[in-house]
């Protein structure tokens, strides 16, 4: 049976303890309620790219938590984001995921117009409204919108709360996977590209995110598709030419001392990624014209250094997590406590053959597609979790792999930490950050925190 | 029946009843039989957009050439493939293929045909439609899949895991 305890901070704090993790932390639908309402309102959140919107009126949407947003290109072309709910009754204004609004946005019930910046435009029969204290009720100032939005390097990040940490703080170095991404492209830019592929995963959204920087499940979970592969690629001459699927699923295999070695880097808030020392995508070929073009952009060292760097994935805390060496990006978005809907989308890097994009598409075609061989087993053990955390005897989750004291401390000191690749420590620093964002309103607004309800 | 009633029978010749056959035998697990229809560089695409052309530079749900589908058909059977344990099975109701262009004196022919396919394993089911285009040739007197091309009404949309062929 589920802990029915009634939730408070007290509670959410008990989740976490001792590298283990309460099963209500991926059970419970309040714990998930409370995970909308306040961690992913104290967090710095992934919305989308800017090279979606790039002409005046561009919209695109989304939702961070359970908040609907709207993403726009202002006509002075910077890039706003707005509460995409009508002032007047609360209609989600725009329901297409991307497209054009021209000048301004019109509420399809009433039609209400807001410019782009979220201000009220125009309202039919406004006599209607002559009451003086129309203009300072929340319906006349318009669509409220987000003050906190960071753009890196197109990148566009919110933060919904008022309080909580700034941006760079919020990230600090890692960071470094979006500069060594964008660095990949010639010109120092990359545009959203290649189409986008929805997965929906009926597990909790944690778990994908886990298992990002989970080292230990490869040559596990992977053994029927990496292995299957290797049998049949086993046949052929040692120097025949691999097909690029072929030489992008055999690394899958590779074993417990090369998962080891890969390393850690682990960064204060939740951040980590894989692959410090090497990685899976570190043995790819040499696409022709490629090199050349990175050298002639960022000279000889730098453009070596960047290509050197190919970590495999970096998790944004909460819910974004990038693959720079291929180009992919992975957003979980949480439905429900057991429902996460997993968007896969590619870049191109401009300036760049285009023959890298294709790789991109191939990858994520063959590693997060719907139909991935690989992903499908990833799938049925995070469901076999969220099927088995029901038994009772046991309720905690065990994340005590290579767990040190003082961990935490060194952490905070240093920025951040290199551990070895099967360390659990990605995901302890994880739940660190999930605990302090959870009861974040709890310290500073102790009063949104009672009523657990979002201002 | 049983897969290997399905398995012993040869490609019909007529290509309607040649597409009749491919789905039966998806439908009866017969994967290695169903994978003998292709031809040596044939291919098995499912784009994700309906606008989206063969040499468009663009991601895909599936595009498999017969090494890729030798090892997806190869890896539903490894004892430890967890996501087939229970394994999937699948279903297609086809309406009656359209033959849109053919070039008899080569044996070559383009068809067109909606369906309906389900797929199920234990308690989950995803019931979907779609269009499906096949570019048959004949290679050795025997009709064989060059491309099989197969738009789901949903491609792009939200899906769960897809395990067999739609």
């Amino acid at each position: 049976m589920q802990t029915t305890t009634p939730l408070d901070a007290g509670r959410i704090r008990g989740l976490v303890r001792d590298g283990q993790v309460h099963r209500d932390a991926y059970i419970s639908p309040a714990v998930f309620d409370w995970e909308m309402r306040h961690l992913f309102r104290n967090a710095w959140v992934f919305l989308g790219h800017d090279s979606q919107i790039p002409a005046a009126g561009d919209y695109y949407t989304a939702d961070i938590g359970n908040t609907p947003l709207i993403m726009v290109r202002h006509a002075d072309g910077s890039v706003r984001v707005l509460h995409n709910r009508c002032a007047h009754k609360g209609a989600r204004l725009v329901s297409a995921e991307c497209g054009n609004s021209g000048k301004f946005f019109r509420c399809p019930y009433h039609a209400w117009t807001f410019k782009l910046d979220g201000d009220l435009l125009s309202v039919p029969l406004k006599q209607g409204y002559a009451d003086p204290g129309f203009k300072d009720c929340p319906a006349g100032k318009g669509l409220a919108a987000v003050r906190h939005v960071a753009n890196y390097h197109g990148f566009i990040f919110v933060r919904l709360s008022e309080h909580g940490p700034g941006f760079e703080e919020y990230f600090g170095d890692a960071l470094s996977s979006i500069d060594n991404l964008v660095g990949r492209s010639p010109e120092g830019k990359v545009e959203v590209a290649g189409g986008v592929l929805r997965y929906l995963h009926d597990c909790n959204w944690k778990m994908f995110i886990e298992n990002l920087n989970d080292a230990m499940h490869p040559m596990v979970a992977h053994e029927s598709s990496a292995g299957t592969a290797k049998t049949l690629w086993a046949d052929q001459p040692v120097d025949a030419p691999k097909p690029m699927a072929i030489e992008l699923l055999l690394p899958f295999t590779e074993g417990y001392a090369f998962s080891d070695a890969m390393g850690t880097r682990v960064f204060p808030n939740g951040h980590s990624y894989s692959g410090v020392n090497a990685s899976i995508h570190g043995g790819y070929s040499d696409i022709p014209g490629y090199e050349a073009a990175l050298v002639a952009a960022h000279g000889e060292e730098k453009a070596h250094a960047i290509l050197a760097d190919v970590r495999h994935n970096t998790v944004y805390y909460p819910n974004l997590t990038i693959k720079c060496a291929v180009q992919v990006i992975r957003i979980a978005r949480p439905i429900a406590v057991d429902r996460t809907l997993i968007e896969s989308w590619t870049f191109r890097l401009k300036g760049a053959p285009e023959a890298l994009l294709d790789r991109s598409c191939t990858y994520s075609r063959l590693i997060n597609a719907p139909t991935s061989v690989v992903g499908h087993d990833d799938l049925h053990c995070y469901r076999a979790i969220q099927e088995g955390l029901r038994a009772d005897p046991n309720p905690w989750v065990n994340l005590q792999r290579n767990q040190e004291a003082g961990e935490f401390d060194t952490l905070r000191q240093q920025g951040s930490t290199v551990v070895n690749g099967t360390s659990e420590m990605s995901m302890r620093n994880q739940f660190d950050a999930w605990q302090r964002y959870m009861l974040a309103d709890a310290v500073q607004a102790p009063e949104r925190a009672l009523e657990g309800a979002a201002p | 029946m049983n897969a290997s009633d399905a398995t012993d029978t040869l490609a019909p010749l007529d290509p309607v009843e040649f597409l009749y056959h491919e789905a039966r035998l998806l439908d009866d697990g017969a994967l290695p039989a169903w994978l003998a229809l292709f031809a040596d560089d044939g291919l098995y695409w499912m784009p994700l957009r309906r606008e989206q052309r063969e040499d468009d530079i663009h991601t895909s749900l599936l595009r498999e050439d017969p090494l890729l589908l030798r090892l997806r058909i190869e890896r539903l059977h490894a004892p430890r493939a967890f996501s087939q344990q229970p394994a999937s099975r699948c279903h297609h109701v086809l309406q009656r293929p359209r033959l849109e262009a053919e070039d008899g004196s080569r044996g070559e022919y383009r068809l067109r045909t909606e369906f309906s396919y389900t797929e199920v394993r234990g308690n989950e089911r995803y019931v979907t439609a779609g269009t499906a285009r096949h570019h048959l040739v004949t290679v050795d007197g025997r009709l064989r899949i060059l491309r099989k091309r197969v738009d789901l009404i949903d491609g792009e949309g939200v899906l769960p895991s897809i395990q067999l062929f739609p």
